[in-house]
């Protein structure tokens, strides 16, 4: 069966889901914010940082700026009906990119790593990223993910065991790697983060699991028991830490911890974390056929 | 309580800053990352001395507009500063810098020119890139846009009461060193 799109319409609302993702942070991460702000202590550094994010995510969505200017090598997770070209979906999903950073919502980021050129609209080798998958709606879905590079920076893949933090492939494993992660991250990745965790996998398959778990709500829970547990024990666990916002002390940490695994082969035991920023831009759009 | 700065600014005021001091900073700033850091250290260019002397350099890749003739500035965040610590004692003594402003903090080296030079280090939210490129009144001039591109260019900006954290002082205090924390 062969199906027609107008690749016009679909690149237009392309370009305003990323104008919508860039300027406006998803209600649930707004609101996880906006508590963090009832954790801290009156007068503190770390209030104040939480007040001034807040009021930066007012202002953003009130002016239609890019709420942080570091809008990374922005990723598409495309799921489309059977019988249509992929091909045409990347070329509406690459003008799109181009428009939004003419128009200001998309940094150019792409940099080619031999030369040191940007490519000055966000096109390049590999950019933007996008997986294509098959469904049975009728509809393009298309889900796109902002990541900065402080963020992408503190993310880190793990191999058990690993006797640096003394981690055995179990869930106390994972449990420290996790958290040595949230350590070393300190204030760097742009705290209080969102972690993605992928357990098992390969070096790629893990790191992509990582990344994906970052679509989830902060509201929404594991459907598996254990998982779930293990998420709500890291959260808990990292904002004791100390660490706090922009990591200059505080109880906000992280604002979630969201995990999901991926069959390993028996010689290889990875845990891997994608670190996101607090600025966790993530927009989702359905392009009815 | 809040202080206010003007650049440029004179080594006396900026001596009795102290790491926890609330800021608003206004006046000439000029951004630089991790290519400008090199480009500074390693071929001095003498363009930027009238802008940095005295001055502020914020480690930050904004995103800007053209606007006809000029420029306007979008969203001007911070960007992590640790990349820029191998080049920046050398950058605040070459061109005789009274702040940078970054995120996340800097090393001991750093720490030891802040002292040596009377500088100071101003912490700014990141992600809260709205709010700063609220403070842009002007976008001045630009250097090496063709050969670093948008984020990595030294934009040139008068800005007006710019909020930051001193986060490291002169006198050797930092808000960044590490904290020994047990995770387990």
């Amino acid at each position: 069966m062969s199906r027609n799109f107008s690749e016009k319409d679909l690149t237009l609302a392309l370009a305003g889901c990323l104008r919508q993702a860039s300027c406006e942070l998803p209600e649930d991460v707004e609101n996880a914010l906006r508590a963090a702000m009832k954790n801290e202590a009156a007068g503190s550094l770390a209030l104040s940082i939480l007040v001034t994010i807040v009021q930066n995510v007012e202002l953003a969505k009130t002016q239609q700026q890019a709420l942080c200017q570091d809008t990374g090598l922005p990723a598409f997770y495309v799921s489309y009906p059977q019988g249509l070209s992929t091909r045409r979906i990347a070329a509406c999903i690459e003008h799109a990119v181009v428009v939004a950073t003419e128009a200001g919502y998309l940094r150019p980021n792409a940099v080619d790593p031999v030369t040191g050129l940007n490519s000055g609209n966000n096109l390049g080798t590999r950019i933007p990223y996008t997986v294509f998958t098959e469904s049975d709606e009728p509809e393009i879905r298309i889900d796109c993910l902002l990541k900065g590079g402080g963020s992408e920076n503190v993310s880190v893949q793990y191999s058990l065991p690993d006797s640096r933090i003394d981690a055995s492939r179990d869930l106390e494993g994972v449990r420290r790697c996790v958290l040595d992660s949230v350590i070393r991250a300190k204030g760097n990745g742009c705290a209080p983060g969102i972690l993605g965790v992928g357990i098992g996998g390969d070096r790629i398959t893990g790191l992509q699991t990582a990344k994906e778990q970052l679509f989830r709500r902060l509201t929404d829970t594991n459907p598996d028991p254990v998982l779930d547990d293990l998420e709500r024990s890291l959260l808990e666990r990292s904002n004791a830490l100390g660490i706090g916002p922009m990591g200059l002390g505080g109880n906000t940490t992280l604002l979630g911890v969201k995990i999901g695994t991926a069959h390993r082969i028996p010689a290889s035991f990875y845990v891997s974390v994608a670190y996101m920023c607090w600025a966790c831009r993530r927009n989702s759009l359905r392009f009815p056929l | 309580m809040k202080k206010y700065l003007q650049l440029p600014l004179n080594e006396p005021d900026v001596r009795a800053l102290r790491a926890g001091d609330t800021v608003l900073l206004s006046g000439t700033i000029v951004t630089g990352r991790d290519m400008a850091h090199r480009w500074l250290t390693e071929e001095k260019p003498d363009a930027l001395r009238p802008f940095l002397l005295n001055g502020a350099i914020y480690h930050c890749g904004p995103v800007m507009v053209r606007d006809k003739d000029s420029w306007l500035c979008r969203s001007a965040g911070p960007t992590t500063s640790t990349r820029g610590e191998a080049y920046q004692a050398d950058v605040i003594r070459e061109y005789g810098l009274r702040c940078v402003i970054g995120k996340g903090g800097m090393g001991e080296r750093t720490l030891q020119a802040l002292g040596d030079g009377g500088a100071v280090y101003l912490h700014a939210v990141g992600g809260a890139a709205v709010i700063y490129a609220n403070t842009v009144r002007k976008v001045l001039t630009v250097f090496r846009l063709e050969e670093f591109g948008v984020p990595e260019a030294m934009w040139v900006m008068e800005v007006a009461d710019f909020p930051a954290v001193v986060t490291m002082d002169s006198a050797g205090n930092s808000l960044h060193r590490e904290r020994t924390v047990r995770a387990w």
